[in-house]
């Protein structure tokens, strides 16, 4: 029953191909040319980069796609990856004025444009500032260490970006599957930031291949270690093979490209029947990247759908590719003797609001219930990866172990900085990045002795 | 890679050129490398350094020890990461045993003159299938004060196993702590020896792993009832409180697909392999 070939459902096997569709050019300028200019655009502001969207997409409605990429670069390196991943329903497009009444520009897509035209036709650089004689690592090559890596090297810092991954990018490619971001998409992407002259160290886990005396040489650091660290529910029967967390389930086929096994040496259980459970952006990729492999996929949610915290495009992506849902319910335990049988669920009831506002969901007693199922993908979120702050002798660290900042990413330690996932916990690619922006500010003030 | 060498029929050493692994390894701590792109990362013991070399030695049991073993010397492994996982916990405990069993031994010289630098009475203790199979006999007769050998088929030392030595030697004399560091069988099995003692006991488990570096939890264990990772928590954990039993399921996780990886190998190089 195991089925390395898949179990032959439905027709998305094997299909590891972009999902969506991006706008031709004609598409494109006909898209910018709904903007209607605002005199204070709320876009803007809605923005974690704050890019000149006005500017931007006024060049794409006159054809000038060059100055476009310009605009868009000068805020963000990563645009063709946050026109595919950013939540825009809730920054940029949720606050346009169109949305009142019709749809929304379609930001994202425009930028995911603009940004796949440059790559097509010749990436340009941003200038780079003159050495300062400075050394400075940054640690983790996700978005946020992607991003800090660019902007100190274009302060003219000489950057070392350590990763202890053999390839770069953090989740980015390892976490988020190639029919939402193509990897040659993330490839060139990083491979600008590294032209800056960033000196990118692969296999390199610091606190282990670095010492932390060696880290601490640096004249400043930035720690972008992200939120890896998975969770489990701590339920019976979480130990049986064919229980994964997301992170293992999607670093085989991501990184390993566990899909393509026995070219590729990582395997993976496909399974006939998977289930998961959990209800954000991770939960939607594993299920559909199940479906890729050619199983059912159940996802399980203990809340209602319209509480779950994933895009609202993949929600509906998962469900158009096939993906079953499966609300208010909780798994209680895993069935099976060496291998996953099933998953014994329970009802979960709405038992009135907390005081935050959100619904605060009960599990009904005698309500079981068992999900056929031979995979078993945990997908309830992950926190920061302890190893690196552990060694760090006087970090300051929350209760989830996230790094203490202030305001500018400032830690407990003098010229230790930090941002993104591993600061705030799991957050979105464009946050990190936008913690990155102002670090790298405050280093820079930091390093040219302004305090 | 600098040097390959064959110990065994299927056991195999290979000194590799990783400054950044070596210049930092300690005792009881390992490595991952992938040979390649297509390649699969594996985890291994990292059971000498010298300089900016480290030397790990391996058993053939699958494709990715099996392509291991056939690169030649001069040539190139893609990724290796490392030293991970948390050192042994030296100390001076008194009189310590290092044992270990099969291909387990890898590691137990490094450990064993660790402990002695810390001015431990060390007691090694080796157990192989038989004669031709037993490493680095004479590189843990110089780490410890004392060295004992067993082989299932009384080819070498004494019949039986490492297990019974163990028995023999806690018979003679007071032990402060204990390492057996082998399949996990042969952990499981030799640490009841120690067990009703009360002796301090770790075991360096092998659970199979992806990263390597606490993202994945493929490595997870039951210690005393919590979910530990082996790559980040351990590998070195306390003997008593191991769930050997779920250890042993979890490595048998992916039996057909190894099968499958294999057949794939011996397909590919069209016979020219072992
Ligand atoms: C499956 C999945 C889907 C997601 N989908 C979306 C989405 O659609 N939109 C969105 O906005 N966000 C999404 N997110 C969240 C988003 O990816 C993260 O918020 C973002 O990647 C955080 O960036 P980061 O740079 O802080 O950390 P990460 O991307 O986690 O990168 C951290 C890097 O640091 C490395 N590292 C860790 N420790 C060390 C060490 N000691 N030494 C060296 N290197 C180290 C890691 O290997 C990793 O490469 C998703 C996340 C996942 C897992
Ligand atoms: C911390 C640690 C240290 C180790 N040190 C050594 C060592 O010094 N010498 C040595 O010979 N072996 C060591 N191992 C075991 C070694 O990693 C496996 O033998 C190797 O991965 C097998 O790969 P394969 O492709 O050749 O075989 P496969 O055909 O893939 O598998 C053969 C057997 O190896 C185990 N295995 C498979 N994949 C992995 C994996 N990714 N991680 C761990 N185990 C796996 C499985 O139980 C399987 O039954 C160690 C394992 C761990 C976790
Ligand atoms: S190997 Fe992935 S967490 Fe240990």
């Amino acid at each position: 029953m195991r089925g390395v070939a898949g179990c032959g459902e439905g027709d998305l096997e094997g299909n590891f191909g972009e999902a969506e569709p991006g706008f031709s050019p004609d598409e494109a300028v006909e898209e910018a040319g709904r903007c209607l200019a605002c005199k204070k655009p709320g876009c803007v502001e809605g923005c974690p980069v704050s890019i000149d969207i006005p500017a931007f997409i006024r060049a794409v409605a006159g054809g000038d796609f060059r100055s476009a990429a310009r605009i868009l670069k000068a805020e963000n390196m990563l645009p063709a990856v946050c026109g595919r991943v950013c939540p825009q329903e809730i920054q940029c497009e949720g606050v346009c004025v169109l949305g009142v009444k019709d749809r929304p520009l379609a930001i994202g897509k425009i930028e995911r444009f603009v940004a796949d035209w440059e790559r097509e036709n010749g990436v340009e650089l941003p200038p780079v500032a003159l050495p300062s004689g400075k050394r400075v690592a940054v640690v983790g090559s996700g978005p946020s260490g992607l991003t800090a890596a660019a902007e100190l090297a274009r302060s003219g810092h000489a950057v070392t970006l350590y990763e202890s991954l053999h390839e770069a990018g953090g989740v980015l490619t390892y976490g988020i599957p190639p029919f939402r971001l193509p990897r040659d998409v993330v490839q060139a992407e990083i491979g600008a930031v590294l032209s800056l002259g960033v000196d990118l160290r692969l296999n390199h886990l610091v606190g282990k291949s670095v010492p932390i005396r060696d880290l601490l040489s640096y004249d400043a650091v930035y720690v972008a270690t992200g939120a890896g660290l998975p969770f489990f529910m701590g339920i019976p029967g979480e130990h049986l093979n064919g229980v994964y967390s997301a992170n293992e389930f999607l670093t085989r086929v991501n990184l390993m490209h566990a899909d393509r096994f026995p070219e590729y040496d990582t395997p993976v259980r496909h399974g006939c029947h998977v289930a998961v459970v959990g209800g954000g952006n991770v939960a939607m990729d594993a299920a559909r990247v199940a479906r890729r492999l050619g199983a059912r996929a159940t996802l399980i949610y203990r809340r209602r759908e319209e509480e779950m915290p994933a895009r609202r495009a993949e929600i509906l992506h998962a469900k158009e590719e096939g993906v079953e849902f499966l609300t208010c319910a909780n798994p209680a335990r895993v069935l099976g003797k060496d291998r996953v049988e099933g998953v014994e669920c329970v009802r979960m009831q709405i038992c009135g609001e907390e005081q935050d506002g959100r619904t605060w969901f009960e599990p009904v007693e005698g309500s079981g219930f068992v999900v056929d199922a031979d995979v078993f993908i945990v997908a309830i979120g992950t926190s920061p990866n302890p190893l690196l702050p552990r060694c760090l002798e006087g970090l300051e660290c929350g209760r989830l172990g996230n790094v203490v900042v202030d305001g500018e990413g400032r830690t407990s330690l003098p010229h230790v900085f930090a941002g993104g996932d591993v600061a705030t916990g799991a957050a979105t690619v464009i946050l990190s990045m936008g913690a990155a922006k102002t670090a790298v500010k405050a280093m820079n003030r930091m390093l040219r002795g302004e305090g | 890679m600098e040097e390959v060498l064959s110990l065994s029929e299927r056991v195999f050493q290979l000194w590799i050129h990783a400054p950044h692994v070596a210049r930092n390894a300690e005792a009881g701590q390992f490595l991952v490398l992938r040979i390649d792109e297509q390649g699969e990362r594996i985890p291994l013991t990292i059971s000498a350094v010298k300089g900016d070399l480290v030397r790990v030695i391996f058993m053939t049991v699958g494709k990715t020890t099996g392509r291991l073993s056939m690169i030649p010397e001069g040539g190139e492994i893609r990724d290796i990461v490392g030293p991970l996982g948390r050192p042994t916990a030296l100390q001076t405990y008194g009189t310590c045993a290092v044992i270990g069993g099969g291909v387990g031994i890898a590691g137990a010289p490094f450990i064993a003159r660790a402990l002695r630098g810390k001015g431990n009475r060390v007691i090694g203790i080796l157990g192989a299938r038989s004669a031709p199979f037993l490493i680095l006999e004479d590189e843990m007769r110089g780490a410890c004060d004392e060295t004992f050998v067993a082989t299932d088929d009384g080819t070498k030392g004494q019949k039986g196993f490492a297990a019974d030595l163990l028995r023999a030697v806690v018979a003679r004399e007071h032990l402060d702590a204990a390492w057996i560091i082998g399949p996990a069988i042969m952990m499981k099995v030799t640490s009841e020896v120690t067990r009703p003692l009360g002796i301090r006991t770790f075991v360096s488990l092998n659970p199979i792993m992806v990263d390597g570096t606490g993202m994945c939890g493929s490595c997870r264990v039951n210690v005393g009832g919590k979910t530990r990772f082996a790559c980040v928590d351990g590998p070195e954990f306390d003997a008593h409180q191991v769930d050997f039993d779920g250890l042993l399921t979890r490595l048998r996780m992916y039996v057909d697909e190894e099968k499958e990886a294999m057949e794939h190998l011996h397909h590919g190089q069209c016979g020219a392999g072992r």
